[in-house]
């Protein structure tokens, strides 16, 4: 049947039909889009949290929620933002459409593995949620101890949520890495993966380590909060210094799950755009894992001034240093890579170039936070929240928007409107900036995080953050405006409109059920072959 | 004998808080040092790629080159930051000894943090609360911990920072170059409100200090933080007993340096304790079910020892303040404010 229908247009989208057909697909494609639709109304979520927050830190002596709700507020637009947006963006949406096609496969490994990786997900989201309505929770999204087993409310649902969310990834993670060994097309050798497919495996290898250890935390202080076990808290014999090692033991290699796929998405996007073969293909693959491989030895660098010992201090300042290595290698490659290019300006590029300049700016105020005595004086100031609002808006979410609209042809079939995606994109940029520079700021001069009103002498810098935020949210609401009106009504795409080189471009847009009909594909050559015709 | 203020101290470069000790100095140097290295790469990466852009976008005809790598070039850009970031652990490994070891002949003094309040404890018994009086030109070591969760100890003009930590001690050293006020505040997230347990640290020129320690009316002369105004109520008015303000007044002032806001609203809502507003010769039920009417001595009472009778509906949570920390004339404000609220 799928044969005959598809000569008529069958595609994944009309292949079956009807609310439950999507409920009970294991079509890797229909779950990408679920995924991306849930991360986008979470993202729209903690977006409004945050407006909340920046309105709120206008103007000194002018609050708009009182003490406790903000807390509640910072607490839910980490959380959300963290756990149920920015962790399974890229890999669990983009990464779930696009990499069976990338191998030239029919899906992922586990199919049905993945749908349950979405109803984990789902459940541990609807668990943090409900929390919403039970109390709340004030911790910050960190949960440290004590203050987390003491205070009272929503905290446990909030955790639970936060654990069961981490089952999804875990099992998405390691589908990602079966799929990849096991199922890549003939002629598709290790040294011809396209780059985003390196990083969403190193990014696995880290879901697959790290989460349980996350996972183990939220128990062990479960526990403590019902049954009033010392673990965490020193009134009851605990440790408060241990929760943090064990946290960030996973919190920060969750960093490295949060950027190298959008690292792995601008890899993919420089070339098209150039019309050239990435620049230092090996060495980019080869520092995603370096990246890898770093996070599990830097989480110390989060307890410069937590009373952990000067030796601690010392070994995590240094090995924290390493991060900035294959990091820079990575920046250098891709600026590299537009050398003699013909650079086209469409809207993935333009988010590219976006991602360069902020992910620039949030990586090297990192080397200031890796710096001993420096980050003495930095830590949990606005230095901080500008630093990973660089690093994590500025560069996982520009690549998950750069993405969307990148692979938007091969999902939806339709062109985007690039004129709206421009104004989008400057909207955003600028938005971003104001937003969070002046954080940097107010942070060296010592603003605290975390505030719910501060001195006056840090007014002038936050309001100009409260400004940017407005620009900020005008720039998503023009790209979900683009996304949903393209979606329904733009221009047919054709198969292949960025002349893309990877696999998933040469399937058609909407690709069919089976991604590639009956044939599968062979791959001749690797994927950033930009010469003669192909430029 | 550093009673004279060097020309290096009490200035604040642009975007940093002033440089109130050596430490602060020295740490200015690491952080410029940083900054302008920081602008160098910026300006390399995005400058470069800005450039790119312009002189290879898109021309009819136009033939990109076929470049797959470069090994000495990629050895370059390898090799290059891992010698600048060595160095610059080497830098910040040694900033951070001299901001960490206090010398050995440092005053020691006590901190404890409790929410959303510090206090500070003196060798000869004195305290103080949301005030921590120094002599300028010493070394001064704190001595932390916490009575409830994590706080952090940040005093931005003396670019130090220590997370308080119950059940164990941290501490924290500084050696104030500059007379004046600096501001402290708490950097670890520690509930409602974590944005109002502020102090700040007085460095008093040495015949002042003498005056303060006599118990004597002192003068708190050089700096002032930029929020002065905001904190004046709590510092100045810790001794109100010669001010010529009617008693309520004094007592208004009082509960707002003392921090007593922050638990107790003055309009009637519930915080984290009852509110002052109407409860003065009113009866309140207690949580083990007796009732207790509100007088003079029952105020006293539960600012000495809160836990002795609580409030039915709020939580048995509030630190007790000494007959040091609240002097009887102050008790007195005190008592005259709640009573005022009715």
């Amino acid at each position: 049947m799928a044969h005959t229908a598809e000569a008529h247009g069958d595609n994944y989208l009309n292949h079956e039909k009807g609310l439950w057909s999507w409920m009970t697909t294991v079509d890797h494609k229909r779950i990408g889009l679920m995924y991306l639709a849930s991360v986008c109304f979470f993202f729209f979520l903690g977006g409004i949290f945050a407006l909340i927050i920046r309105l709120n830190l206008m103007h000194s002596g002018h609050p708009v929620v009182d003490a406790n709700t903000y807390n509640k507020l910072m607490t839910y637009h980490g959380a959300i933002m963290v756990f149920l947006v920015i962790i399974p963006a890229i890999p669990a949406s983009i990464g779930n459409f696009v990499l069976p096609m990338m191998l030239g496969a029919k899906d992922v490994a586990f199919p049905k593995l993945n749908l349950a990786s979405y109803y984990i997900y789902l459940a541990g989201a609807t668990f943090a949620c409900l929390a919403l309505f039970l109390g709340g929770a004030d911790t910050g999204w960190t949960f440290y101890t004590p203050y987390s087993i003491r205070t009272g409310g929503g905290v446990i649902l909030v955790i639970f949520g936060a654990f069961v969310a981490g089952f999804s990834s875990i099992l998405t993670g390691l589908n990602f890495i079966v799929t990849i060994q096991k199922l890549r097309a003939p002629g598709l050798t290790w040294n011809r993966l396209p780059l985003l497919l390196w990083a969403l495996y190193a990014t696995s290898i880290i879901q697959v380590l790290a989460t349980p250890v996350l996972a183990i935390t939220l128990v062990l202080l479960i526990f403590e909060h019902v049954f009033k076990v010392g673990i965490f808290d020193p009134a009851l014999g605990g440790d408060p210094v241990l929760f943090q090692h064990f946290f960030w033991f996973y919190s920060h290699p969750a960093v490295y799950i949060m950027i190298l796929p959008a690292m792995g998405v601008i890899s993919e996007i420089i070339p098209v755009f150039s019309r050239k073969p990435i620049f230092g293909y090996r060495a980019i693959a080869l520092a995603s894992f370096g990246i890898a491989l770093v996070a599990f030895i830097v989480w110390g660098h989060h307890l410069f001034v937590s009373g952990q010992s000067e030796l601690a201090n010392f070994v995590f300042s240094l090995l924290t240093m390493f991060v900035a290595i294959p990091t820079g290698v990575k920046v250098f490659s891709w600026v590299g890579t537009m050398y003699k290019g013909s650079i086209r300006f469409n809207a993935p590029m333009l988010y590219a170039l976006g991602f360069i300049e902020l992910f620039t700016i949030g990586g090297l105020t990192g080397v200031f936070l890796a710096t001993l005595a420096i980050d003495v004086h930095l830590t949990d100031t606005y230095f901080v929240i500008a630093h990973f609002h660089y690093v994590m808006v500025g560069g996982t979410i520009m690549g998950f928007v750069g993405g969307m609209h990148y692979w938007f042809p091969k999902v939806t079939g339709k062109l985007y409107n690039e004129t709206v995606a421009m104004w989008a994109f400057i909207s955003i940029i600028i938005g971003f900036n104001l937003t969070f520079f002046p954080q940097f700021i107010a942070g060296t001069e010592g603003m605290p995080r975390r505030y719910w009103s501060q001195l006056p002498e840090f007014d002038l810098w936050n309001t100009l953050s409260t400004v940017g935020s407005w620009f900020l949210l005008l720039g998503f609401l023009m790209v979900a405006w683009n996304m949903i009106k393209s979606a329904k009504s733009g221009p047919a795409a054709g198969d292949n409109p960025w002349r893309a080189l990877t696999l998933e471009w040469q399937s058609k847009s909407p690709p069919p059920h089976d991604n590639f009909g009956p044939t599968t594909p062979t791959v001749t050559h690797w994927p950033y072959e930009y010469k003669g015709a192909n430029v | 004998m550093n009673s004279v203020m060097s020309k290096a101290y009490g200035k604040a470069a642009w975007g940093l808080p002033l440089q109130g000790s050596d430490v602060a100095v020295t740490w200015d140097h690491l952080y410029w040092f940083l900054f302008w290295l920081s602008v160098f790469f910026f300006i390399l990466v995005v400058g470069g790629m800005i450039y790119f852009a312009i002189v290879y976008r898109k021309k009819e005809g136009r033939k990109t080159k076929y470049i797959v790598d470069h090994h000495a070039l990629e050895a370059f850009w390898t090799i290059i930051p891992t010698i600048l970031l060595m160095a610059i652990f080497g830098w910040g490994w040694s900033v951070y000894k001299k901001q960490i070891h206090a010398p050995t002949d440092a005053m020691e003094i006590r901190v404890i943090g409790k929410q959303w309040l510090w206090t500070f404890q003196y060798d000869d018994g004195r305290t103080e609360a949301s005030k921590l009086v120094v002599p300028l030109g010493k070394p001064i070591k704190l001595i932390m911990t916490s009575q409830d969760v994590i706080h952090s100890f940040f005093i931005p003009n003396f670019r130090v920072k220590q997370d308080v930590v119950p059940g164990m001690y941290t501490s924290v050293w500084f050696e104030p170059k500059v007379a004046g006020e600096h501001q402290v505040f708490c950097t670890e997230y520690c509930g409602t409100s974590h944005s109002g347990m502020l102090a700040k640290v007085e460095v008093l020129e040495p015949e002042q200090y003498e005056l303060w320690k006599a118990g004597k009316p002192y003068q708190v002369t050089g700096v002032k933080t930029p929020s002065s105004d905001l904190l004046a109520a709590a510092q100045s008015s810790a001794r109100l007993a010669n001010a010529k303000l009617p008693l309520p007044d004094q007592g208004a002032k009082l509960v707002q340096a003392k921090g007593c806001t922050a638990c107790h609203s003055i309009d009637g809502s519930a915080k984290i304790g009852p509110s002052y507003k109407g409860i003065f010769g009113h009866e309140q039920e207690l949580l083990d079910g007796t009732k207790v009417t509100v007088d003079e001595n029952y105020i006293r009472e539960s600012i000495q020892k809160p836990q002795a009778k609580v409030v039915k509906g709020f939580n048995p949570v509030m630190p007790p303040y000494t007959k040091d920390m609240i002097g009887e004339e102050d008790m007195n404000a005190i008592v005259a404010y709640i009573k005022s609220l009715n």
